[in-house]
């Protein structure tokens, strides 16, 4: 079991000790790096087909079931059109902005994975400020986004481009407002010691920050803010296709466009996982009984279990305007997220106390906390405008 | 009126109904207010080929940010000159090319052609025919009233969701269609003085299956929409028609209920047998998208009503009326209006017939079209979102606007 988990890492080693001496550290960064675009690519791949078959069913039809036994092997045939695809240019589009756009998505977000633990001694540089580093690098999409925007020369690009750029910007701040708790909670920046804190059981049961009141907040928040940090439903507006045809994508075809849906996908599995490595245990096994089985797979069965939340909700709810979208991070999601950061503080200071039923007090207290301030917040931005209405019939 | 007219900067202006008020709004240059960051005005030409015009539509938005400060509708890019076509061939002949108008719609589309013609001509419907027509027009309102929300929720960002769900249902009814007169959509089912053959074998008893069913699917349809926290945020106050305006600019179908008009002309004129049928008229009371989109799922079920009455009231009998023929149709000099509730609207045909075979003149008075009318009225101020969703609350088809 010991070698399942660590077989990876021991893989690693083997190959790296068979490499003549002076080109190891070639060897080292070459087998991190590969197995990450590798691993990744494939997630991709694999999300996308599994992301259509799903909305098939949600919808009522069976999406795509042509190519290859139960059409798996559609994500093959999209890249190889996607590859033969014509690249077209618009004429007065600033052609080498319009060719950057795409790499300068593409390759933070390939960046930010460098730091997430994807298992046991399975992090690809173990930075002291790991949380810092994959915020700040996530951060520059929307360069991309914006680079994309005003070099196609197109309007629909532009307004697209200017809802990416309000839009990733105020969710920004929720997003990293609320993963400040846990750095509070744990003192630490870097990934593996943030999912080591949760590597405990208390009788039997994970000490996850997602089972404490500020965890479980935190995490929905994240999840809302993430869902709109990676553009995807139903905070979709910067490629919104009923109404600005595809945003700052419109101007884009083959190959360019296939590295734009792949940096927003890898988007969204940066954000996922950040999301598990903070509050679901990183790659920590959900009971004690199972901590043996590899680490690694407990990290992506949590993550396919996120992507999957992400296509159910896509497949079920319209999407929101773009002043409900300011209005929703700004006043609602914010005040939140500092009043869950109270909360996470008053956990981590009521952890000394010792009389019997503690737990249950201070469960009851950080949950009533955040859940009065949910409550108040709503009530006060749901401003009444619209009365539940009542239908007539003439005569 | 002139669709080229240049010298107001919205053709309707003379149709909106605090006239000078309006007008004079729309004639603003699109200049930007001093007192503003300075930003420039955005133009874009929305269409005719952009995801959401609902086919060859476009509009010329002026753009303040995102809020539309300007509105143009241009139409006219599936014009395929129905009425002239109409005049050139006999009464007969323009039948099938009635169903390519509003192609969602070819039973009511029949049913308003035939009634004029019957008026011209003075032909009586017998009453097996006259249910079969109420029967088909009902099952095409519901198709018509849950296609219409599938594309509403598709405009609003829904992914297909609630559109495949729509047409999941509508595809039964098409079964029906199919079944009743050999094509799904273009049925060329009536004729003038009853309809063309008699229902197949089985066929109400499959009928009533559909209408049986057919709650079940909307309560689930409701479930997944109706309470939406989404949905009542972008429809409630977006789009408002005030009810003079609706009035003024003759707005028809339940664009003019959800403004507040207790009008449907299946009760105005009773025409064919609608008097025998117990059903009521629901009436929004803020004229905007949600209260649009709420009329219509009450129609929805108000002609639910009438179907399960109908089908079963049917008498047995014949389904054309003895005295018309269908070979050299010709009726005597004269004029008629014929007009009936459509799914979009009043849906009339006005004919003149010089007592030749074929029609002196042949008019359609498009729902889709005349309700298109107020769609600046309806957009400025809100956002490109907004418009998408308000040109989806109104129903259009654009075989039947551009004709």
């Amino acid at each position: 079991m010991e070698t399942l988990d660590q077989i990876f890492v021991l893989a690693k080693h083997w190959l790296v000790a068979r490499v003549p001496e002076p080109l190891a550290w070639l060897a080292t960064i070459l087998l991190s790096i590969g197995p990450l675009i590798t691993v990744f690519a494939s997630c991709f791949a694999i999300t996308t087909i599994v992301e259509r078959k799903a909305l098939g069913r949600i919808q009522n039809r069976f999406g795509p079931n042509r190519v290859g036994p139960f059409g798996l092997l559609q994500p093959l045939a999209d890249g190889l059109k996607m590859l033969i695809k014509e690249d077209l240019v618009p004429a007065q589009a600033d052609k080498v902005v319009h060719l950057l756009a795409p790499f300068a998505l593409v390759v933070p977000a390939w960046l930010t994975f460098s730091v997430l633990p994807f298992g046991r001694n399975m992090t690809v540089i173990d930075l002291d400020a790991g949380l810092l580093f994959f915020f700040a690098v996530g951060a520059s999409s929307e360069l991309a986004v914006f680079m994309a925007g005003w070099s196609s020369r197109n309007k629909y690009a532009l307004m697209g481009a200017m809802r990416g750029i309000a839009q990733m910007i105020s969710y920004e701040v929720p997003l990293v407002l609320s993963t400040v708790a846990v750095v509070m909670s744990v003192g630490s920046l870097s990934l593996p010691s943030i999912v080591e804190a949760q590597s405990a059981y208390v009788f039997g049961m994970p000490t996850w920050h997602v089972f404490t009141p500020w965890g479980l907040s935190g995490f929905i928040l994240f999840l809302i803010a993430g869902a709109a940090e990676a553009n995807r439903a139903p905070f979709d507006l910067p490629e919104a296709e009923s109404e600005i045809i595809a945003g700052y994508l419109t101007e884009y075809s083959g190959f360019k466009y296939a590295l734009f849906f792949m940096g927003e996908y890898l988007g969204l599995f940066a954000i996922t996982g950040m999301g598990i490595t903070l509050f679901l245990g990183g790659w920590t096994a959900p009971v004690s009984f199972l901590a043996t089985t590899p680490s690694w797979f407990w990290f992506f069965a949590k993550f396919g279990a996120i992507i999957a939340l992400f296509i159910w909700v896509r497949g079920t709810v319209p999407r929101l305007r773009m002043d409900q979208l300011m209005k929703f991070a700004w006043k609602f999601l914010v005040p939140l997220t500092l009043v869950n950061l109270v909360v996470a503080a008053f956990w981590h200071f009521s952890g000394t106390w010792q009389f019997p039923g503690a737990i249950f007090a201070r469960w009851l207290l950080g949950a009533g906390f955040i859940g009065g301030a949910y409550v108040t917040l709503g009530r006060a931005l749901h401003t009444n405008q619209f009365p539940p209405r009542v239908y007539a019939y003439a005569e | 009126m002139s669709l080229t007219s240049t010298g107001a900067a919205n053709p309707f202006g003379a149709l909106s109904a605090n006239g000078t008020e309006s007008v004079q709004r729309f004639s603003r240059s699109p200049k930007p207010d001093p007192g503003d960051l300075g930003g420039e005005l955005l133009e874009v030409s929305m269409g005719p080929h952009h995801p959401s015009t609902h086919g060859v539509f476009r509009m010329d938005v002026v753009l303040d940010g995102e809020t539309v400060v300007k509105l143009k509708p241009v139409f006219g890019y599936l014009h395929r000159n129905h009425e002239k076509i109409a005049e050139n061939t006999s009464y007969l002949g323009s039948m099938p090319y009635t169903d390519r108008l509003d192609y969602l719609c070819s039973m009511t589309n029949n049913w308003a052609y035939a009634l004029s013609v019957e008026k011209l001509a003075g032909l009586q419907v017998p009453e097996r025919a006259q249910y079969i027509r109420v029967i088909t027009a009902e099952l095409t309102r519901l198709l018509n009233h849950t296609c219409l929300i599938g594309f509403l929720l598709q405009d609003m960002g829904a992914l297909g969701t609630p559109m495949m769900y729509a047409f999941r249902e509508r595809e039964k009814i098409l079964d029906l269609f199919e079944s009743l007169s050999g094509a799904r959509m273009m049925c060329n089912y009536m004729r003038f003085g009853g309809c063309r053959c008699e229902l197949p074998k089985h066929w109400l008893e499959q009928a009533r299956q559909v209408v049986e069913d057919f709650p079940h699917f909307l309560d689930e349809f409701e479930a997944l929409l109706t309470g939406n926290e989404i949905l009542l945020a972008r429809s409630q106050g977006v789009g408002v028609l005030p009810k003079d305006l609706a009035i003024n600019a003759s707005i028809t179908g339940p664009m003019l209920r959800a403004a507040g008009v207790g009008y449907d002309i299946r009760k105005v004129d009773n025409y064919g047998i609608y008097e025998r049928f117990e059903f009521r008229v629901p009436i929004g009371a803020h004229g905007d998208v949600f209260d649009r989109y709420m009329v219509r799922v009450l129609e929805m079920r108000e002609s639910l009503g009438i179907l399960r009455k109908a089908l079963t009231d049917i008498p047995e009998g014949p389904i054309m009326d003895p005295k018309s023929k269908l070979r050299g149709f010709k009726p005597k000099a004269g004029e008629a209006y014929g007009r009936i509730e459509g799914p979009k609207g009043e849906l009339g045909f006005y004919l003149i017939s010089d007592g030749s075979a074929n029609p002196f003149r042949y008019r359609v008075r498009p729902p889709s079209l005349i309700n298109l009318t107020v769609l600046e009225d309806m957009c400025l101020g809100h956002n490109v979102a907004d418009v998408v969703i308000i040109l989806g609350s109104v129903d259009i088809v654009l075989g039947e606007v551009d004709r």
